[in-house]
């Protein structure tokens, strides 16, 4: 019997994890070719119906706008302006289709990398880019824009989207709740309790996985031995599994588990099967862990060029129409880019605020020995933080 | 005034913070028809819904995790963490989201979540049911820590958790769940004392006993038979783990001049050594001796049999107070001990 023959305890059976693909790419809904054609689909093509084509063309441009973001706090982050910064490159339409689905009240919470669902919501990019600046861990009022700020922990936040959606629940609410995470998230053990209390209690969440293929270096067949989606029936959670670089199947899916939800309908799980062009952040090599030739395959079915040849085909994508997104894209660029080279120093004394709603000795003495000990270098060095070193 | 047991003062005050607010939600397993494993919440579920007393599967990231959800929302959640032990896999959610969400977003989201811990030994249990993992959340800043040690205070103390609107863990010593007491239920929250502030148990000259939680009442006894030696114990309840009411414990030992700590957690980092350490620093000058503590081992909780052993009883913090004394104790004549620098 040859090593390969002999079973998970072989060696052989472990080297052959790290060549695992994980399961099959194309085993999904598909609205829109990489080609650009429409395709039909019973099930799906009634939910997204109603888009016209100025709703198309909407959907172009965040998708432009959101990419040319990720440029320019890219190019931020090589100028020393951002301590790190994680793309969203290629995921374009999983996060706009999503995005879009969603009603101002429902509730969203992220991971770290939806800058495109922020921007959706109406938050200024910049706020996310303070974040990585290291002006702030947050960003942004969770209750003005219905958007939890980025959750660093891997998963937590699904349990967080579980627990708002009981108190929905509770309240009698119409709105729903979504969560996004990543294929490798969905090894976490948070993940599976979220969908656990989930089905317990009928919550209105929908699970959104973008499956990106890639955990920093660990490939996807490291989490998953078969489709994400499928795991969630196993917890009672009905699921989808889309072309996540199909903005309009995503759409429809989101839209399916977003109307079950407000129905009554309880939890939903969508995996979106999409690919992270770039780097995990700004911090890690890809070319040291992917094969050059898996990026030119998912190239070949990019969100933002199939979306446009289904606009050229209809005519709608004119080169005046073309120029006027890129302008727009190319504005909130530069106003990304002014407006976080000019954030403001944070005062040194910041440090100690928002740790307790109220008085704490320990720190408020911590506080009053600082700002003390800062008293004397001066007045003018008093509210900075590079004023402390002697 | 009436007589209740520890665990029944809990439950009159969880119903009292239920009926004031109805955003007030438990969580737990096993809480609500069984009322607990030590019946902290018989009878709410009946009383207030499943809506409200929430039995809930058995997963404590996913009981502390939803929880920071319902927070999120505006509810008010109670956690029940079934004993000690079984804190550390909702140890994320506590330390990384439940501490740091209000900082994390600026004060806007608040986390007000109780965290009912019934800790300590003593009661004989197995393997993870007699912990004092108190240290690991005192070390951990968005996070308010109090043990409770009387049938009055943990009536009293339960509401102004609730009411915080900060988290905070409320660690109840298991073994003395069955301890009676008076509770006065007429008592108003707004004029009990502050959440935070410690309190003189008995008053003496020769020495300052700090305890919390199940050893209140060990320290208790201790000053009793002090007493008997001719020694005056002062006995303070720290009452509140995080933060430290340190002006009684400073004005204490300033008059005493010597301070034994006294805890069931083990020794290293533990509270023990924070109070030495702070008491050092704010009354160096009218310390006579070395702060000392008497403390569990720096090891895993033993196995029942074994326990009498690790947990400060009566005859060992006795003997801490003979080394802050300087009188003879077990560590007289070892070589570089001077009888005073270890538990």
């Amino acid at each position: 019997m040859s090593a390969e023959e002999s079973g998970p305890a072989g060696s052989a059976a472990l080297s052959g994890w790290e060549g695992r693909k994980g399961p099959a790419d194309d085993n999904f809904v598909q609205l829109l070719s990489p080609a650009g054609e429409r395709l039909s689909n019973p099930e799906y093509d009634s939910w997204i119906e109603d888009l016209s084509d100025q709703d198309l063309l909407g959907y172009y441009e965040d998708m432009v706008v959101v990419r040319r973001i990720d440029t320019e706090a890219t190019a931020l982050q090589r100028q020393g302006q951002l301590a790190l910064w994680a793309p969203l490159l290629g995921q374009e339409a999983a996060q706009i289709g999503s995005a879009r689905a969603l009603q101002p009240a429902d509730f969203v919470f992220p991971s770290y990398r939806e800058n495109g669902v922020a921007y959706v919501r109406g938050i200024d990019l910049v706020n996310s880019l303070r974040i990585w600046r290291g002006n702030t861990h947050g960003g942004w009022d969770p209750y003005e824009f219905n958007m939890a700020t980025p959750q660093i922990i891997i998963g937590a936040q699904t349990l967080h989207a579980t627990g708002y959606a009981m108190g929905v629940v509770n309240d009698g609410a119409d709105s729903a709740v979504i969560t996004y995470f990543g294929d490798g998230a969905s090894s976490q053990g948070d993940v599976n309790e979220a969908m656990v209390f989930a089905a317990s209690f009928q919550a209105p969440v929908v699970f959104f996985c973008q499956n990106n293929h890639w955990a920093i270096s660990e490939p996807v067949g490291l989490q998953a031995h078969q489709a994400i989606a499928d795991r969630a029936p196993g917890f009672g959670i009905p699921s989808m599994r889309v072309d996540g670089n199909d903005v309009l199947a995503v759409l429809a899916a989101t839209r399916i588990a977003l109307d079950r939800a407000r129905n009554g309908g309880g939890p939903s799980f969508i995996e979106a099967v999409t690919y992270r062009m770039g780097p995990h952040t700004t911090a890690d090599d890809p070319t040291r862990y992917r094969d050059a030739n898996e990026l030119e395959d998912w190239a070949a079915k990019d969100p933002i060029t199939r979306l446009g040849a289904l606009l050229d085909a209809k005519g709608l994508l004119t080169e005046e129409a073309k120029a006027a997104v890129q302008a727009k894209a190319d504005q909130v660029a530069k106003d990304l880019r002014a407006n976080t080279i000019s954030l403001p120093e944070p005062e040194a004394l910041q440090v100690f605020d928002n740790v307790y709603s109220e008085p704490h000795s320990a720190l408020e003495r911590q506080r009053e020995h600082y700002q003390h000990y800062l008293a004397g270098f001066g007045p003018a060095e008093n509210t900075a933080a590079e004023g402390a070193h002697r | 005034m009436s007589q209740l047991t520890f665990g029944r003062a809990i439950n009159a005050g969880l119903r009292k913070a239920m009926e004031r607010d109805a955003k007030v939600v438990l969580m737990g397993e096993d809480i609500g028809k069984l009322g607990g494993v030590f019946r902290i919440t018989d009878g709410l579920q009946k009383d207030f819904g499943a809506h409200r007393v929430i039995d809930t599967p058995l997963a404590e990231s996913g009981i502390m995790g939803t929880a920071v959800g319902l927070a999120f929302r505006g509810y008010r959640p109670v956690v029940e963490i079934q004993f000690d032990g079984f804190i550390y896999p909702a140890f994320d959610q506590i330390v990384a989201q439940v501490a740091k969400l209000h900082y994390r977003t600026q004060g806007k989201v608040k986390m007000p979540i109780t965290i009912r811990v019934p800790f300590g030994g003593g009661i004989g249990s197995p393997e993870h049911h007699s912990e004092s993992p108190e240290a690991y959340f005192t070390h951990t800043s968005g996070l308010r820590v109090v043990s409770v040690s009387n049938p009055q205070d943990a009536y009293i103390m339960i509401q102004q958790a609730i009411a915080s609107d900060d988290p905070v863990l409320y660690f109840e010593p298991k073994r003395r769940y069955h301890t009676k007491g008076e509770v006065d239920e007429s008592i108003d929250l707004s004029t009990a004392p502050a959440l935070g502030s410690a309190r003189v148990v008995s008053s003496g000259s020769d020495v300052t006993l700090v305890a919390y939680g199940p050893l209140v009442a060990t320290a208790n006894d201790v000053a009793l038979a002090a007493a008997d030696e001719g020694i005056s114990v002062e006995v303070i309840d720290l009452r509140s783990l995080s933060p430290i009411d340190f002006p009684p414990i400073e004005a204490s030992v300033r008059k005493t001049g010597r301070l034994v700590v006294a805890h069931e957690a083990s020794q290293t980092g533990g509270l023990g050594a924070e109070l030495a350490a702070s008491i050092t620093e704010r009354c160096f000058n009218y310390l006579e001796a070395a702060p000392v503590r008497v403390t569990g081992f720096d090891v895993p909780y033993p196995p029942s049999k074994l326990e009498k052993h690790h947990v400060p009883d009566l005859d060992r913090i006795l003997d801490g107070i003979d080394r802050a004394m300087g009188r003879p104790n077990s560590l007289s004549g070892l070589t570089g001990q001077e009888g005073s620098s270890q538990s």
